[in-house]
């Protein structure tokens, strides 16, 4: 097996919050890992120290065996790790297809030429392959703010899928979706995903999600890791389950 | 399909039928409009970049120091070479608009809303002090005399001056017309558009903000220096005045009267422009600049889209 992303002493702190506390993480290849913890656990600064958007005060980042500790979001990017957001980052002035066709020229690294078109015939298809794997087909050349909040956190993903990476992080892929639509997202999503064979880390709050979908958990609370196995076994022990849905409730509450 | 439909059908056919259109007129009008249109052709390909920049989010107020360099490297080239051929200086201008943009852009691609108008302001005034003070050189205040130049080889008899810059002129403007469709259809150009929408996803596709800024900063730069060296041989003089904010200024109010909806608003709103401020001038010499601050005041009022809404309204109503 291939270690896609291998962490060692990961720690980082906001204004004396410590937000990462030695986080040691190793990801194989083909992994869909779910991180699970109350709010304020660490699990967006992990994602965030991962794709670049923070530089840890300590420890080392190793993808494919390379370090990229402090390297740039962008060249990380480039290396093969993509990202989703909390809040979808879409172009909103443009198409659900030049989305992802920017994406595509992104990937290539034709984003800078200024003399051929965007729109090239095959771009366009696999523009709308692309699409059409999310389920997202029916909106292809509409403007993107016609598209319903669940259709706007499967386009943000879409465009990192669009790039090819060979890990994947999503931060909340189905926050601010409705109940109802939310096993629907996660079925298209991991649909998408399972054929894909893209290593995966996604960040979720909603257990069930996470119980479904994830075939490995790591439970995240005070910036440290509290435990890492698979789904089964770790919703049977009360102890986690009390942990991760107690902060919560002590978080609502506050 | 009736012939709106296909002009419409394709930019590139639109630019066609517009060239013929203004050629023609340029044989029929009075000189003093044709004199006016070139005018407002030059500085309408100097709006077009500030209106280029805008899609990516940035105002630039300083468009002048471009329109300006290549200005001023035309009246040195003649001046200190002799060279007259409108070709080889326009070129240089460009050169020189391009080069000094590759400089400055270094360091202005970095900074974004505000922090890039005023930098761009900053390096405009900057040149324009430069311009102003080394009077032995630069005849300061009273600027430069540039000659007439010849074309291919060909000079210019007086009567046909007028004309023939017109032509040149509009040659130059449907050139860039079609390059700068190239680049808006590009993958730059959408990038560009994508960077005013989400910075963030641009840069975590991989794509370097800074690189993009810089690559359209020079192409507005460049449109500049075209711009430039247009209104140089029209007017035959040159001042400081080129670079001075005012100017600048001017073509941000033009790219807002016109719109940044298509390549061809930008000159729409210069050509108008333009006539608003002769007739303006006409009905109240020492009021002008009242006038014109007022219907752009309210076209940004009403059409925050600019005069190009006037068009996309006629077309959604043909549509329809």
């Amino acid at each position: 097996m291939t270690t896609v992303l291998e962490t060692v002493g990961l720690s980082h702190s906001f204004d004396h919050v410590v937000v990462a506390d030695n986080i040691n993480v190793k990801v194989e290849a083909g992994e869909r890992i779910g991180i699970v913890g109350p709010n304020g656990a660490g699990k967006t600064t992990f994602v965030n120290m991962i794709t670049g958007h923070i530089k840890p005060a300590h420890g080392r980042i190793l993808y494919l065996g390379t370090e990229i500790t402090g390297h740039s979001s962008r060249s990380i990017t480039q290396l093969g790790i993509a990202r989703s957001f909390q809040i979808p980052q879409l172009y909103p002035a443009l198409s659900v297809r030049e989305n992802v066709m920017i994406a595509l020229a992104a990937r290539l690294g034709k984003s800078l030429d200024f003399w051929n078109p965007l729109k090239r015939k095959v771009w366009q298809a696999e523009a709308l392959d692309i699409l059409k794997q999310f389920g997202l087909e029916s909106y292809v050349d509409r403007p993107v703010n016609v598209l319903p909040e669940g259709g706007r956190k499967l386009l943000d993903i879409a465009l990192a899928f669009a790039l090819k990476p060979r890990l994947l992080l999503m931060d909340e892929p189905t926050s601010g979706v409705s109940m109802q639509d939310k096993f629907g997202v996660m079925d298209t999503l991991v649909d998408v995903l399972q054929r894909s064979g893209v290593t995966t880390i996604f960040v979720e709050h909603d257990m069930d999600v996470v119980y479904r979908y994830a075939d490995r958990v790591l439970v995240f609370g005070e910036g440290r890791i509290l435990a890492d196995g698979d789904p089964q076994s770790l919703f049977a022990d009360a102890d986690i389950r009390r942990a991760v849905i107690g902060w919560e409730y002590r978080h609502d509450d506050a | 399909m009736n012939i709106w439909s296909w002009v419409r059908s394709s930019p590139l056919v639109a630019v066609a039928v517009l060239f013929v259109i203004f050629l023609g007129l340029g044989f029929v009008l009075p000189e003093w409009i044709v004199f006016l249109l070139t005018l407002a052709l030059a500085q309408g390909l100097v709006v077009l970049g500030v209106a280029l920049l805008m899609q990516g989010g940035l105002v630039s107020f300083g468009q002048g120091l471009f329109y300006a360099a290549s200005a001023y490297a035309i009246g040195f080239a003649m001046r200190l070479f002799g060279i007259q051929e409108a070709l080889i200086v326009t070129v240089l201008g460009i050169l020189v608009g391009v080069g000094l943009a590759a400089l400055v852009g270094l360091l202005i691609a970095r900074y974004r809303e505000i922090f890039f108008a005023m930098l761009t302001l900053a390096f405009s005034m900057a040149f324009w002090g430069v311009l102003q003070k080394s009077t032995s050189i630069t005849g300061g205040d009273d600027g430069m005399r540039i000659g007439t130049p010849t074309i291919l080889g060909f000079v210019l008899p007086p009567e046909r001056l007028r004309i023939t810059l017109y032509v040149y002129t509009l040659v130059c403007v449907v050139v860039m017309l079609y390059l700068i469709y190239r680049y808006l259809e590009s993958p730059l150009g959408y990038t560009v558009r994508a960077i005013r929408d989400n910075e963030i996803r641009v840069e975590y596709s991989g794509v370097s903000v800074y690189r993009s800024v810089y690559l359209v900063y020079l192409l507005a730069a460049g449109l500049a220096s075209l711009g430039g060296a247009l209104t140089a041989f029209n007017v035959g003089h040159i001042t400081p005045n080129l670079t001075y904010w005012a100017t600048s200024g001017q073509f941000v109010a033009i790219a807002l009267l016109g719109g940044t909806g298509s390549v061809f608003a930008p000159l729409v709103g210069s050509i108008v422009f333009e006539l608003i401020r002769t007739y303006a001038f006409k009905l109240s010499p020492d009021t002008w600049q009242m006038t014109i601050g007022i219907i752009i005041l309210a076209v940004i009022l009403f059409m925050p889209e600019g005069l190009w809404t006037i068009y996309q309204r006629l077309v959604g109503r043909k549509q329809a």
